[in-house]
């Protein structure tokens, strides 16, 4: 690391701060991204699928007749 | 790239090649880092300070070009109704607010020493307060509503009339008398800065600009499969609704 001089403390602050905010946001996209992933499986596990994915449904109840 | 408008082609791509760009964002980083800290000189005038333009400017490029591409997202939204559009759009809302804070703190880190000041209310640092503003307003919208087309379709128009900004930013230095520096890398006659500063910018501005696609193209993932898990819950219910009749 080269001597920064007499203003260290405003490079090293600006270093500082970009570093938390990046880390901050990687953090929380891929904390969120594998909260989804696990939400999906836990879905999938219990046999619910998406409408567009075609697969097979629990059977629909008989619609009562109206007197 | 019509293969890519389905989303579940679309996770498959970003599982191939989140990893690759990964790890391509550190070594650009360490190389960048390397660069700015040892190999480039201090300038002659504003002396070891300099090595905060290897953040500050790439962070500002982001920051405009993040909303840049909300802005095309939106067009895809409005015009074309693109499946993935608005969810493009989401999703670079945070990571542009995160580059706009950057700049805006790092600026005025620099400016204290080298002007005298934190802040100024001048043209460039005054458009670039507004850029934040507008990337708090388009979160703060899609907060609100909670149906996403609805919510895309109004952070759409938002993201539209707020792109006015962006060539303010720009060409604030050159329209306006103002404290910062006039441009001195993207600018027509070329760059005025030397290469033993240019290249460890260009270094570092290719890696903050490959760390934006990767945390957007996770952060699309998400929002994808979000929307599904939605979905999903949703059909549970009603056949919980239905079984119960």
């Amino acid at each position: 690391m080269p001597d920064l001089g007499p203003h260290a403390g405003f490079i090293l602050a600006a270093y500082g701060v970009t570093l938390v905010a990046i880390v901050g946001l990687a953090l929380a996209i891929v904390a969120d991204d594998r909260k989804q992933q696990r939400l999906l499986a836990d879905l999938e596990r219990k046999g619910i699928r998406r409408r567009s994915a075609g697969a097979a449904k629990p059977a629909r109840p008989a619609r009562k007749k109206r007197s | 790239m019509p293969s890519l408008a389905n989303p579940t082609r679309f996770l498959t791509l970003v599982a191939a090649v989140v990893p690759w760009l990964t790890a391509l964002t550190a070594i650009l980083f360490a190389t960048g880092l390397y660069l700015a800290f040892f190999v480039a000189p201090p300038d002659y005038q504003q002396g070891e300070t300099v090595r905060i333009m290897f953040i500050h400017v790439p962070a500002a490029w982001l920051a405009m070009f993040g909303y840049m591409l909300i802005a095309v997202a939106s067009l895809g939204t409005l015009i074309w109704r693109h499946p993935l559009a608005d969810v493009a759009a989401k999703t670079a809302v945070p990571i542009g607010a995160t580059f706009a804070f950057i700049t805006l703190v790092t600026g005025s880190l620099w400016g204290k020493p080298m002007w005298g000041t934190y802040w100024v209310w001048d043209a460039r640092l005054t458009s670039m307060l507004v850029l934040f503003l507008l990337y708090l307003g388009l979160a703060a919208l899609w907060q609100a509503i909670e149906e996403p087309g609805r919510a895309g379709r109004a952070a759409a128009i938002l993201a539209l009339v707020g792109v006015i900004n962006i060539p303010i930013i720009k060409f604030s230095v050159d329209w306006w008398n103002t404290l910062h520096q006039p441009a001195s890398v993207v600018r027509l006659g070329g760059p005025t800065i030397d290469p033993s500063m240019l290249i460890p910018l260009a270094v570092m501005a290719i890696a903050f600009t490959v760390l934006f696609v990767v945390l957007h193209l996770i952060a699309m993932r998400a929002e994808i499969l979000r929307r599904r898990v939605h979905a999903m819950q949703k059909t549970q219910v009603e056949h919980a609704a239905l079984a119960g009749a």
